[in-house]
């Protein structure tokens, strides 16, 4: 199977390159847990200010991929990443990168919301605490969750439990934590897979008016939400990239056989 | 039933104990001699002895025990942790009496190489022993109640750019604060109750007295002292004891009754 | 680390941006005061924090290893030549050097062996009770309560009751059989609290499996939920069984001998246990006791040892048989 695809691969992703300037940039990266390898020799160009979603079967490696990212597989037991990533011009696996300055500069929102158990208030501002923000914090929280679009929900009840809200409103409330940051990439791990289809349009009209602004890079299962929002979309399977394009070419046109399955639903 | 049974029993004799010695200067009195002529019951001496026993092993065992429970889940890796936990468990499966003796033969002789005013029977031993024994107890209901922290919480803090020790002590620590607290209290509780080590360590002088290196008497070591002693049985030492145990009993049911409440709604609000 | 100007070129765009419900005049405001702000992350100063906490850490851990390994140290040091056959099979003497613990050893086995005969059946069967029948009711979840709240009782206030009720008012006197059932009380309730976690963890569906298949309640229990939560029950059992060994005050209290130049026969004598006899000793200011101390220290700890070593070796050999 391995090995059938690495031909069908061959060098069909390299050959797409979107334009530059690129956010992340990954070269040749491997990741492994222990003997088992979750993604094999991955290169992808992340362009600024657009939507890539990466999408697959389930344990294809695209959540793994996406955690090497902001380098939260460091917290993996057994979890090695060889290969470069390029973030600013330099690669964030060298030995002087520091992963706690790098964290703070590449938001994460996961899978199930995980908002911390205290006010919402304090979920927002805690992160810009501790990395020593001087300006106003009634403002960032204002605009934090204004850009998360749930302002109007919750600006009477800022000091009530993050726990007290509904899913939707928490994975919102994750995504205005991870803004409050202010980012320059937002990684996000099927942010709405916990979510009702109504909460799940809220956040996908969310990431569309969020691009502007950072670059988004998502993981979903769901190919209809990977279409609707992305601009780059790239395909994985075992842990390889089989495909990666502009989503409407990879959902119109595919070029590889398994990319045109796998969309057209015949598996996964 | 058998609470039942130790309420009637201790409040039994106790009362008996009342009948002769009236309540007000059992709880305010400052000398405690039983033994000598005029008889003085006043507890205080006792208590302020078991007080500073029980905070001394509590400055010990309850910062060292929630240490032992971050290092745990925090910076040791598997085959450390597994050499960790079970030499925890021994030593928390020691009898106290071995750590009386512990007391008695090493450490009172150390501190009094450093200063030779310490006495040999003195409260300072009998609490570092017992924050010492405290310790593994603390360790493994900490590192249960700080791996209860679901992970996902410990990851949006890393994610946001903080430090292990921020997410260690601004994200775990007080969501797990409940656990850790129900475990502070239940160690107290447990010092506050021990017998045999400091029987031992600390000596049996009951004193009103702050000052840790003189020798002192607690509660549970009256009692032990008593009951050892050839006390005939319906003599006023003998009924004192009970009333010292009513003491002890009540102020432990608080502290458990504490931590089994905190325990619980810690639990609710994890699941 | 993002530089000034990239922040700057952000911040700019973002004066364009239109989130779905933020009003863009107050939000243009908010965004010139957070161009204002400043980050200043101090790595340095959060990278010491974390190592000072780093090391914090370590050393409470280290405290508890460098305490245990002290302690076993002294205490081999002082005892381990003590240790020999004569002073397990000699009797306690007024003389330090041909002191022994036989009757002590004797009395510990003794009392153990009854303490487990009463206790384990009692707290088995009142856990398999009060999880698998017991209506959920308010008189319930007060025994609940209360049996969580007997095992942190401190000890002695079990060896005053052992005095008063089996000692004075069931007339046993200081015999065995009074010690092991005051020793029985004390560790009742941790056997009963361990007993029922175990049974906790049994899924329902095996439950449920042997009830469909038209097992009465007992039947269930006996033939599938029992032996399935026994790994479980018995390291419970083992571990209180091991502190009731170890246990001295209770003892202390209903006035086990502390001087015995006999071995218990029957569970009306008069007996004596290991941690008393060492108590006793560690209190005596000669040298020479406190050697035997130390040497009746290291038989003890051999005696909890095995203990463990059995338990751990029924778990084992339980937890084989599991493995359908």
């Amino acid at each position: 199977m391995v090995t059938g695809n690495t031909n069908m691969s061959g060098n069909r992703q390299r050959s797409f390159d979107p334009s530059p300037p690129y956010a992340l940039e990954a070269r040749d990266v491997n990741v492994s847990y222990g003997t088992s390898r979750a993604v094999l020799d991955v290169n992808l160009k992340i362009p600024e200010h657009t939507i890539v979603a990466l999408i697959g079967p389930s344990g294809c490696g695209k959540s793994t991929l996406l955690r090497s990212f902001n380098r939260m597989n460091d917290f993996v037991r057994g979890a090695k990443v060889t290969g470069e990533i390029l973030f600013k011009d330099s690669n964030i696996y060298d030995k002087a990168a520091d992963p706690v300055l790098l964290r703070r500069q590449i938001g994460m929102v996961f899978q199930k919301p995980n908002p911390f158990p205290t006010s919402i208030r304090k979920n927002i501002t805690w992160g810009p605490k501790i990395n020593g923000y001087q300006g106003d914090y009634a403002a960032l929280v204002e605009t934090s969750l204004r850009r998360a679009a749930l302002w109007d929900e919750v600006s009477g009840k800022l000091g009530e439990s993050g726990l007290a809200l509904s899913g939707g409103q928490q994975q919102r409330l994750c995504i205005a934590r991870a803004i409050a940051m202010d980012p320059d990439v937002i990684l996000m791990d099927e942010p709405c897979s916990a979510l009702d289809p109504s909460s799940t349009l809220k956040i996908e009209n969310l990431l569309l008016e969020l691009k502007e602004r950072f670059t988004i890079v998502i993981v979903t299962h769901n190919m209809q939400q990977a279409r609707r929002v992305s601009d780059y979309t790239a395909f994985m399977y075992q842990g390889e990239l089989v495909e990666f394009g502009p989503t409407d070419g990879v959902f119109e046109t595919p070029q590889q056989e398994l990319t045109r399955d796998y969309v057209s639903g015949r598996f996964g | 039933m058998i609470t039942l049974g130790i309420v009637l029993v201790l409040l039994g004799e106790a009362v008996l104990f009342f009948e002769e010695v009236p309540l007000v200067d059992f709880i305010t009195g400052t000398i405690w001699a039983p033994m000598f002529e005029p008889k003085s019951f006043g507890v205080l001496p006792l208590v302020c002895g078991t007080f500073l026993i029980t905070c001394g092993a509590a400055m010990i065992g309850l910062p060292s025990g929630l240490g032992v429970g971050l290092f745990l889940n925090d910076f040791a890796p598997n085959w450390l942790r597994s050499i960790i936990k079970p030499v925890l468990e021994i030593l928390a499966g020691i009898p106290t009496v071995v750590y009386g003796y512990f007391a008695l033969t090493v450490v009172t002789p150390l501190m009094q190489r450093m200063s030779p005013s310490v006495e040999v029977f003195n409260a300072a031993s009998a609490a570092i022993v017992v924050g010492v024994m405290v310790l593994p107890m603390v360790a493994s209901l900490c590192d249960d109640a700080i791996r209860a922290v679901p992970r996902s919480i410990k990851e949006a803090g890393y994610a946001l750019g903080a430090t292990k020790c921020e997410v260690a002590l601004q994200v775990t620590v007080p969501s797990a604060l409940s656990g850790i607290v129900a475990s502070f209290i239940l160690a107290i509780s447990r010092a506050f109750g021990e017998t045999m080590a400091v029987t031992l360590a600390a000596g049996s002088t009951p004193k009103l007295t702050l000052n840790p290196f003189e020798s002192v008497q607690t509660l549970t070591a009256y009692i032990a002292q008593v009951s050892t002693g050839d006390t005939p049985q319906g003599s006023l030492e003998y009924k004192s004891i009970f009333a010292v145990g009513m003491l002890l009993l009540v102020v432990t049911l608080f502290f458990n009754m504490l931590a089994y409440y905190l325990v619980k709604r810690f639990r609710t609000v994890t699941e | 680390m993002a530089s000034m100007d990239d922040m700057l070129k952000s911040m700019s765009k973002s004066v364009t941006l239109t989130t779905g419900t933020a009003n863009l005049g107050d939000s243009q405001i908010e965004h010139k005061a957070m161009i204002r702000a400043i980050w200043r992350p101090r790595p340095k100063r959060r990278w010491l924090a974390g190592r000072i906490f780093f090391l914090l850490t370590l050393l409470s851990t280290l405290i508890g290893l460098i305490s245990l390994i002290f302690l076993l140290e002294s205490i081999l040091g002082q005892g381990w030549e003590r240790v020999s056959w004569e002073f397990v099979s000699s009797f306690p003497s007024r003389i330090a050097s041909r002191a022994g613990i036989k009757a002590a050893l004797v009395g510990s086995l003794y009392l153990t062996g009854l303490v487990a005969s009463i206790a384990i059946p009692l707290g088995v069967g009142a856990a398999v009770y009060l999880e698998e029948f017991a209506a959920d009711t308010r008189l319930r979840r007060i025994i609940d309560v209360n049996i969580a709240n007997l095992a942190g009782v401190p000890s002695i206030v079990y060896g005053m009751l052992g005095l008063m009720v089996f000692v004075r008012i069931c007339a046993l006197g200081h015999s065995l059989l009074a010690g092991a059932c005051t020793m029985s009380l004390l560790i009742l309730p941790v056997i009963i609290v361990t007993a029922r976690e175990a049974l906790k963890t049994v899924p329902m569906g095996v439950r449920l499996a042997a009830l469909g298949l038209g097992a009465t309640r007992w039947q269930t229990v006996r033939a599938h939920v029992l032996p399935t939560a026994m790994p479980g029950i018995l390291t419970g059992v083992i571990l209180s069984l091991s502190r009731a060994v170890g246990e001295t005050a209770p003892l202390l209290m209903i006035g086990a001998l502390s001087y015995m130049a006999f071995v218990p026969e029957s569970p009306m004598d008069d007996f004596t246990v290991l941690p008393i006899q060492i108590f006793n000793w560690s209190a005596r200011p000669q040298d020479e006791f406190r050697v035997a101390a130390a040497a009746g220290i290291l038989v003890l700890l051999g005696v909890l040892l095995t203990v463990n070593a059995c338990a751990i070796f029924a778990r084992m050999r339980f937890q084989r048989k599991m493995q359908w």
